[in-house]
């Protein structure tokens, strides 16, 4: 146990945190060169491309230094806002944490709200100023940042790059050195903490854990705390390029179990694995992942539903933070009401469906979890518009608000205050975490960061602030049901959830952006948004007068039936709303107003 | 029957709304005519039946020397069998008609002149590059009348900027008043790769005018109506028994042979065009081969094509035609996807024919796409 060290590394998105694991693993001799694809732990095309980590993996490592073999488990965190538990489980299972800052950008507000969960979990922090080869390297600064944020000394800093390899050794040194070496018992009862799971096609799920107490072998017979279900443990391992078997692992170490579970809503990240023989106590700490954000997802052709049921089924076997259930919309047909992460895992969820089960889909607009109360005193969970209770019915509505950290430099403080007041936000407190670097905090309705807070905070900074949050509590709130009428017809897939304030202006951006999509018909088409049955927005779309070629004669016809039969596939795709047809796009603008 | 139609592709002067194929120097026009003399010889085989009509095209046709047009002429003759009574179109300029060449074509053969007219007002005329004037508009159909030909078509087009309803009836009228028995009015429509297009891209140019081209159709219809006139396709008016033979039969699914470049073919199952360019054209023939891309129709895709041209027409779909060409199952879907557009006034099931109404007429291409199957 004395030459075990866990650790992790903490870094914003892009300030080289794939590119240092490589460095590690290729020092470490854990693979080699040949074998390197660049940034092994993100294997998932998605991530590549997103340059993020969505899920985290673990890699064990071999490091030889004066004699003495360590091992070294790294354990990957995702990287971003909507990931937070997530990442708090996978620090939880660490001593030790690499802190990474990109010299060219400084410190970075998810980088600190992964600081301090790391420092909560009393991990000791080896902070590293990544990239210094670059132009535009301003090391002096960024020391002083992280002297400001941790209190370390200069000396204790690192200076690296992952791209030559300048200071690697120096960090593994640093990591046998500082980091502690993990304490535990192995003959106390199993207690080891589930921190993450992915889904094998071949293998069913493959959990990956820490063990505190006690130890794991193959053949036992385990309980998860939290489920109290019980499996055999089939196969258990440590994690090298890939998965290597082995008979047991002890406290302090770190590996995976198969268990022939298929499904991923069976094991929970942060739920503690036992022995059902000898059961050890939960490790504290966990907590049900809840979805913050829901969206109807329905199929572009209606005949393609139970395609979509199996690859939701499917997609859901390695992801059980996605929540669904069945939802029947009158205008898109049959779909599912899902629950998300955040936005962003929404986002992950549209692009997986499209790139690895080939599903075009339909996304509606997103909202958040209301609480209603009822005249009669009854509490309703409101995630679908369509479950608001009737006007006449409600008592009062409360939301969600959440406490939102954002980092920028002091020049772009005044429009960060516009955006975030102009959001219904309370700042709480502002403070400079160095001179150029400045924090601010609010609380702020979560409903309002589901509609384009992210671009417009990028915007109104040029780029220059991150932005974090937290969920706080319910507030009692003016939200209402705006709903989008096409000559008298609502179209219940464009209904909204939405703050009164808000209403009128986000009504008329609707109507002008479907005013814009919509093609025009044979007759004139009027669109309205309304609160019950008051009108706050409209537009017109008059009737097409004219459609049609004025030649066609021998050499026209060819190209004009091509074109006529494109337009015909097109109007298959679209949806009939009472006399109107809508093409999907329309469905989509919602999340693309200004 | 079937038709034949020569492409001449040469012109004086680019007209700005024009895609057709064509080239504004005429130095090769002679080899030209030769090499298409050519194509007919090599495509001897491609109609098994008699061919009813000729058709000159362009491009100018009336650009070509007689000694060409004859040639021409002999060599359809030599190649076809030409029924007795064919009807033998010349697409011509009101600049290229004189009192000789009006002669000449006579004695060829030629029994119907198609003037490109465009419009007899001056503003509009030049606004439109074309290479003549008002005067010369007119005076070309008074002469074509006084050397005898009484099948004489015109070509107007409407919704120009520069033309106003009052011009657009005077343009109309003026056609009445010379007993001008079929016309072709055409909507200016803006066709990629255009002066125009161009020039309504850069904002030099208004857009076309959506509203006032529905006037000036719906004013159209009324005046040639009470004329006399029969609207018997979109654009095509006739008085009783004028109606062109030629374009009808493509609208009526015949077969026929396009000779020169660009022409299309078309045989009941396949159609072809030749290479849209004149030295590729001519240096292919000249090797004997004619340069052309061919696609081969699904049973579908004819039914399509019937539904969208024959909606054009006054006799509409006939789903006797459909029931006994493609199914009765095709026939049935027609009926049941033609019932919002009959609800929306429409179209109309009369005869068991399906026809556009009055209004359904400005809208024939959403609806011949809302029945195509």
């Amino acid at each position: 146990m004395k030459q075990i060290r866990n650790f992790c590394i903490i870094a914003h998105i892009d300030h080289g945190k794939s590119t240092l694991a490589d460095r590690l693993l290729e020092h470490t001799k854990t693979i080699g060169e040949r074998d390197m694809m660049n940034q092994v732990l993100d294997d998932m095309d998605l991530e590549r491309e997103k340059g993020i980590t969505i899920k985290s993996h673990a890699i064990q490592m071999q490091y030889l230094h004066n004699g003495t073999t360590y091992i070294f488990n790294l354990i990957d965190t995702p990287g971003h806002v909507d990931f937070s538990y997530e990442v708090s489980r996978a620090l939880a299972a660490c001593e030790g944490a690499l802190l990474l800052v990109d010299a060219t950008q400084g410190i970075q507000a998810q980088t600190i709200s992964n600081l301090y969960l790391a420092i909560d979990n009393d991990l000791e922090i080896i902070p590293i100023i990544n990239k210094i080869d670059m132009d535009g390297a301003k090391i002096p600064e960024v020391q002083d940042q992280i002297i400001d944020l941790i209190g370390c000394k200069e000396d204790e800093i690192l200076l690296a790059s992952g791209k030559t390899g300048i200071g690697i050794e120096a960090i593994l040194e640093a990591i046998v050195k500082r980091i502690p070496a993990p304490t535990g018992n192995t003959e106390a009862p199993l207690q080891a903490l589930m921190f993450d799971s992915v889904f094998n096609s071949f293998r069913g799920i493959i959990a990956y854990f820490r063990v505190f107490n006690g130890t794991l072998k193959k053949g036992d017979k385990i309980k998860f705390v939290a489920t109290g279900e019980e499996y055999f443990a089939d196969e258990v391992g440590v994690l090298k390029l890939g998965m290597q078997p082995v008979n047991e692992i002890s406290a302090g170490n770190v590996g995976y179990i198969i268990t022939g579970i298929k499904n991923a809503k069976e094991v929970k990240v942060g739920d503690t694995i036992t022995l059902a023989s000898n059961p050890g106590e939960m490790i504290k700490g966990f907590e049900e992942v809840k979805p913050m954000v829901f969206a109807g997802i329905f199929p572009v052709v209606t005949e393609d539903f139970e395609e979509l049921r199996d690859s939701m089924d499917k997609l859901q076997l390695n992801d059980a933070s996605l929540t669904y259930e069945l939802e029947t919309s009158q205008a898109l047909g049959f779909g599912f009401r899902c629950g998300f992460l955040g936005l962003l895992h929404m986002e992950i969820i549209q692009e997986r469906l499209e790139r690895e089960f080939n599903q075009t889909v339909i996304t509606t607009v997103p909202n958040v979890s209301f609480h209603a109360y009822t005249t009669r005193g009854e509490k309703i969970i409101v995630n679908n518009p369509a479950q608001m209770p009737e006007l006449t019915k409600l008592d009062r509505i409360e939301e969600p608000y959440i406490r939102a950290q954002i980092i920028s430099l002091p020049e772009y403080i005044g429009n960060i205050m516009t955006l975030c007041l102009g959001k219904r936000g309370i700042l709480l407190n502002q403070s400079y975490l160095t001179t150029t670097r400045v924090e601010l905090i609010f609380e702020m309705p979560l409903t309002e960061i589901v509609f384009d807070f992210y671009d417009k905070l990028k915007s109104q900074t040029r780029g220059y602030a991150s932005f974090d949050y937290t969920p706080i509590d319910y507030r009692e709130s003016d939200i209402v049901k705006m709903d989008i009428l096409l000559n008298s017809e609502k179209v219940d897939a464009l209904s909204a959830l939405i703050h009164r304030s808000r209403a009128q202006d986000f009504g008329r951006k609707l109507c002008e952006k479907l005013k814009e999509l919509l093609p025009r018909q044979q007759f004139q088409i009027a669109i309205q948004a309304a609160i019950g049955a008051k009108v706050i927005a409209r537009e017109n779309i008059s009737a097409m007068r004219k459609d049609v070629t004025a030649k066609c004669y021998g050499g026209d016809i060819s190209r004009k039936r091509k074109l006529l039969e494109k337009q015909k596939e097109g109007k298959k795709r679209m949806r009939q709303i009472g006399n109107v047809e809508v093409p999907q796009e329309a469905f989509l603008a919602v999340l693309k107003l200004d | 029957m079937a038709g034949i139609y020569l492409h001449i592709p040469f012109c004086k002067k680019a007209c700005h709304y024009c895609n057709f194929h064509f080239s504004a120097s005429t130095r090769y026009i002679n080899e030209m005519a030769q090499a298409i003399g050519t194509e007919a010889a090599l495509r001897r085989r491609y109609l098994d039946e008699p061919v009813a009509t000729i058709y000159f095209g362009g491009g100018t046709p009336s650009l070509l020397s007689v000694t060409s047009l004859q040639m021409l002429l002999q060599k359809l003759r030599d190649n076809f069998t030409i029924t007795n009574d064919a009807e033998i179109t010349l697409e011509a300029n009101p600049d290229d008609i004189n009192v000789e060449r009006l002669h000449s074509w006579k004695m060829l053969g030629i029994n119907r002149l198609s003037i490109g007219i465009q419009s007899f007002n001056d503003a509009d005329l030049s606004w439109m590059n074309r290479a003549h004037n008002a005067y010369q508009a007119l005076q070309s159909i008074v002469l074509a009348q006084r050397a005898g030909f009484s099948n004489i078509t015109i070509d107007l087009i409407y919704g120009t900027p520069t033309l106003t309803n009052e011009q657009w009836r005077r343009n109309v009228q003026q056609a009445i008043d010379l007993n001008i028995p079929h016309l072709s009015c055409y909507a200016l429509t803006v066709e990629p790769n255009t002066a125009l297009h161009k020039m309504i891209e850069n904002k030099k140019m208004p857009d076309v005018d959506e509203e006032k081209q529905s006037q000036h159709f719906e004013l159209l219809v009324r005046w040639l109506k009470d004329a006399g006139y029969e609207h018997y396709e979109i654009s095509n008016f006739a008085k009783p028994g004028c109606e062109s033979r030629h374009n009808s039969s493509y609208w009526q699914g015949k077969p026929y042979l396009g000779l020169g470049p660009s022409a299309h073919s078309f045989n009941g199952t396949s159609r072809q065009w030749n290479v849209a360019n004149n030295a590729l054209y001519m240096q292919s023939i000249s090797r004997s081969t004619v340069p052309f891309e061919i696609e081969h129709l699904t049973p579908m895709q004819q039914l399509n094509e019937y539904i969208m041209t024959s909606l054009r027409t006054r006799q509409g779909i006939s789903l006797n035609h459909v029931s006994a060409q493609w199914s009765e199952v095709d026939s049935m879907a027609l009926i049941k996807g033609a019932k919002r557009y009959i609800m929306q006034g429409n179209v109309v099931f009369v005869n068991n024919h399906l026809q556009l109404t009055r209004s359904g007429k400005l809208l024939a291409d959403g609806i011949a796409a809302g029945l195509f199957r």
